[in-house]
């Protein structure tokens, strides 16, 4: 698009299943003519002879020659439409036409707005009850969101937050760590093919104010605050962000359950470790949360038994490379692992980035490592350099320390650890949002 | 028998050494605080007082309406009885109950099944009307209540009480999932599509309410919890797999309605695939299992027709392949508290457990048999994703024989 | 008959958008020097290389340059410069 603005006709290729995405990208971008041409899906792991038949065939779209869609892009005489670009101003509405509780429930799921559980409706009274959670004016802008970095940014109010924290069934209590997550810049709704979803982290003496459980059950469906500032966030960053519509805002495959909601506090109190925020900086005393972005793979364990070596290097070679983890261990496991040695939570991450190792063969082979990490390998970026020079066979490292986190959580019935998907994202102050 | 004698010992006693466990003994209970040794003797030789002979016995009949009361002072009493996933719930009213019954032939006071949280609790009994309750609270409609009343007539609970956070996971297949317009493509496994989300609520609100309660420390001991307890369902998507249909392969016809309920959640690893590198992918994610619970492998149709390229043209084909290649050291095998709980099997001489104990520690054994895994076909196409969840087939329930 | 109520509507702001116009098109290829820029997602080169073949067997005439931004999904501005100062169109894949 940016060559167009340089006098450059172009004409851009995509896989078919991303028509409908492509068109709404260029409507939102101003210009909605944009010439494009669509090979089918997939092109990743396709053979270069295979690649040559979707050439020679048809875009599957328009059922025409493929070559003959990028050659009209780029010599059909332009029209009248593609002259005038589009212009217009979106607004959205502060308040919708009055209807029945029924009726207003199935219209909020008709149009995308829930997570397809009921919802608690916004009304006015329910809304300035939740606007008392805050000091916070209620037309200050809390920040920006979009689905990926590819669209544009929307922008909302403290108000607008405070109806999808209505929504999500969450207390005023509650709002100041729901203005936080909104705050941060990082959708729970991303909407890449991946089906990434966020896992948050509370710390500090918010969680005891709110009451919050680290113990038993800690991710699961048994503590109020967990679950609907969890779901507050999934909302808000669904409505807030211009969407999440599949086929349209949100291309994720498989989809991820953690999308309801996944936040948890960690239980600082019974962990032999420092509480994350203090690692990052932050006093104990403050209030603080961290976002993790990935969600994808969860790998699960007892330990540490006799053969927790074994046992955590087959799960740090299980993972997927591009997306480092996040351990969340029991007490019971964070103590096992001081008694052995690891007495700070730096000393067994070092640990674990020594110790996970995939061949570079196989590191290279995910489709995801290609697209980010090879053009910054290729333009001599470490670590990624040096895992590129490196000979198929050779065994390398594919976490540096800094990547990988742990957080200690859990109800001490067993000595049990999940390494999940989890890139710390964003860290964010809940107290400047009281 | 609420005066059974009980003594307790520090948590935990998993992995600790013979020397640590004699000092349990020697030292105090964790309860009482008097000597651990003292309350054993006591239990087995202080004389019985009438208390204890006659044991309780007891009616619990739960009634069929809550009080009235204002609607935000009920959503708070069932949030502070436990009866809710702490996620706003729609009040079940006689209106709504009624209306939710409309959506089966089958009459309000039919027993419908029993579930309990574990074996060792005892399992509680419930019927069509009570059920009803649980999917109006879950956001269901009516025309959802077959599928959901197949999942209650299961006897698997989706609110295991184990210490291991498990989750039940159903795999709908048949003409239900085009009559309720279930979703099966992009964002299958996420927020959007109000079948998919509101039938697997019901099926954990129906677990806890129905089965006595998944309450934390009571009726609910997992040591973290599990996310996928909020809901998780995956109707298959027969007509963009190249393979059978998960209920087809067991016998059923095309057109049953059937649901299949796998039980574990525990882990899911992840891949795309199949590329050039699959083979170790595979066996990477299969090395990184819980070897007690066997994988359901989800896909989405883009993979599914990579592994036919490959030549595996029947699931049956792939999943023999991966019984082949989910592989560990028999010392790492047997290492694992939930596998010692197969240790008794195995040492009473039965397959596969006894070959794999008399495997030397560095022997490399199989860890699954075939019948073991299972694969489902489910996704948008636009990604070659698949998950290797945690899924052990434990229940098959005709959705037909609810309508 | 069930009571009607009020409630917010929850969705954020959009920002404004500008429309902008497109460049003129060419009145033939032959003779100009098209641009393959590569997006750098996973196979889009071996596309691009089937890309340039497929001109240079059909449309020989047409002068094909394969060119790629230094990482993906951002946007290069040198690269952007070079293939406006000497180039007549481009063609972009693969983008999704």
């Amino acid at each position: 698009m940016g060559l167009e603005q340089d006098g450059v006709p172009s004409v851009a290729v995509h896989t078919h299943v991303f028509k409908r995405l492509c068109n709404a990208t260029a409507l939102a971008m101003g210009m909605p003519r944009l010439r494009q041409a669509y090979v089918p899906q997939p092109v990743v792991d396709r053979s270069a002879a295979q690649l040559r038949a979707y050439i020679d065939g048809q875009d599957p779209t328009t059922h025409r020659p493929f070559m003959q869609e990028v050659l009209d892009g780029l010599l059909s005489p332009l029209e009248e439409a593609d002259l005038q670009g589009l212009s217009f101003e979106r607004t959205t509405p502060r308040l919708i036409e009055p209807a029945t509780e029924d009726d207003l429930q199935r219209l909020f799921e008709e149009n995308h707005w829930t997570d397809s559980l009921p919802i608690v409706l916004p009304t006015e009274a329910r809304v300035e009850a939740m606007l008392k959670g805050t000091s916070h004016p209620p037309n200050e802008i809390v920040g920006k969101l979009r689905p990926t970095a590819l669209r544009e940014w929307w922008e909302f109010t403290v108000e607008k937050v405070a109806v999808n924290a209505v929504m999500a069934g969450a207390r005023p209590e509650y709002f100041p760590v729901i203005l936080a997550l909104a705050s941060s810049g990082i959708s729970a709704r991303s909407s890449s093919t991946n089906s990434f979803a966020t896992i948050t982290v509370i710390n500090g003496p918010i969680r005891n104010e709110l009451a919050m459980n680290s113990g038993i059950g800690v991710m699961g469906p048994y503590n109020h605050a967990n679950a609907t500032i969890g779901r507050a966030y999934g909302l808000l960053s669904q409505n807030l962000q211009g969407g999440s519509v599949p086929d349209d805002t949100y291309m994720g495959s498989l989809g991820n359950w953690l999308a309801y909601t996944a936040l948890f506090p960690e239980a600082e109190e019974r962990s032999p470790w420092q509480p994350l925020h203090v690692q990052k900086g932050y006093k104990p005393t403050e209030s603080v949360a961290s976002i993790f972005f990935g969600g994808w793979y969860s790998h699960a364990g007892y330990g540490p038994r006799a053969t927790w070596q074994e046992k955590m290097r087959r799960s740090l070679a299980a993972v997927e490379q591009y997306s480092e983890p996040l351990l969340v261990v029991d007490p019971i496991v964070a103590r096992g692992f001081v008694e052995l040695g690891f007495d700070t939570k730096e000393k067994l991450i070092d640990w674990c980035a020594d110790n996970a190792l995939m061949t570079a063969r196989e590191y290279w082979d995910n489709q995801w490592i290609q697209y980010l990490m090879r053009p910054r390998a290729v333009a001599g970026v470490e670590p990624y350099a040096s895992r590129l020079k490196a000979k198929s066979d050779d065994v390398i490292k594919i976490f540096e320390p800094s990547e990988i986190h742990i957080v200690v959580a859990g109800g001490e019935t067993q000595g049990a650890w999940k390494l999940m998907s989890g890139s710390l994202r964003a860290t964010v102050s809940i107290d400047a949002w009281r | 028998m609420p005066r059974l004698r009980q003594a307790y010992t520090p948590h935990p006693v998993v992995d600790q050494s013979a020397a640590h466990l004699r000092g349990y003994i020697e030292g105090n209970d964790a309860i009482s605080g008097r000597p651990f040794m003292q309350e054993v003797l006591e239990g087995l030789t202080s004389p019985l007082e009438d208390a204890d002979i006659t044991g309780l016995s007891f009616e619990r009949t739960t009634p069929r309406f809550v009080e009235p009361d204002t609607e935000e002072k009920l959503q708070r009493l069932f949030e502070e009885n436990r009866w809710t996933d702490m996620l706003p719930i729609v009040l079940p009213t006689e209106e709504r109950v009624a209306a939710m019954l409309k959506g089966t032939s089958h009459p309000p006071d039919k027993i419908v099944g029993r579930l309990r949280p574990t074996v060792f609790r005892e399992a509680w009994e419930f019927d069509v009307e009570k059920v009803a309750v649980n999917a109006v609270m879950a956001g269901a409609r009516p025309e959802y209540l077959p599928v959901i009343l197949a999942l209650a007539s299961s006897g698997v609970t989706a609110r295991s009480s184990s210490t291991t956070s498990f989750a039940t996971i159903p795999v709908i297949n048949g003409p239900i999932r085009n009559e309720l317009a279930m979703n099966t493509g992009i964002g299958v496994m996420g927020p959007y599509n109000h079948a998919n989300a509101t039938i697997g609520r019901a099926y954990g609100l129906l677990s806890q309410n129905l089965q006595g309660g998944s309450v934390p420390n009571e009726t609910y001991m997992g040591s973290q919890g599990n996310w996928y307890a909020y809901t998780a369902v995956i109707p298959e998507a027969e007509e963009r797999s190249p393979w059978q249909p998960l209920h087809v392969q067991q016998g059923y016809k095309p057109t049953d309605s059937i649901a299949n309920l796998f039980f574990g959640g525990w882990y899911t690893h992840a891949g795309y695939g199949p590329r050039a590198t699959w083979k170790e992918k595979m066996r990477h994610a299969l090395a990184a299992v819980e070897q007690y619970s066997p994988p359901l492998f989800v896909m989405d149709p883009i993979v599914a027709r990579g592994f036919v390229e490959l030549g595996f043209d029947t699931k049956e084909k792939l999943i023999a392949w991966l019984a082949d290649n989910a592989l560990l050291t028999a010392r790492e095998y047997w290492d694992n508290q939930s596998i010692q709980l197969l240790r008794p099997k195995a040492v009473a001489g039965i397959e596969p457990y006894a070959s794999r104990l008399k495997a030397a520690p560095d022997d490399v054994i199989k860890i699954y048999e075939p019948s073991e895994i299972h694969i489902v076909v489910a996704g948008g196409e636009t990604q070659g994703a698949w998950k290797m969840i945690s899924g052990a087939l434990r229940g098959t329930a005709s959705i037909d024989a609810w309508r | 008959m069930p009571q009607q109520i009020t409630v917010h509507d929850p969705r954020g702001y959009a920002p404004k958008v500008v429309g902008k116009r497109l460049a003129p098109r060419l009145s033939a290829l032959d003779g100009k020097t098209v641009y393959l820029v590569d997006c750098l997602f996973d196979n889009t080169d071996v596309f691009i290389e089937q890309l340039r073949q497929w001109f240079a067997e059909h449309l020989p005439a047409v002068n094909t340059r394969i060119a790629r931004p230094e990482k993906t999904w951002s946007d290069d501005e040198k690269m952007r410069a070079a293939i406006a100062a000497d180039g007549d169109a481009a063609i972009l894949a693969v983008g999704l």
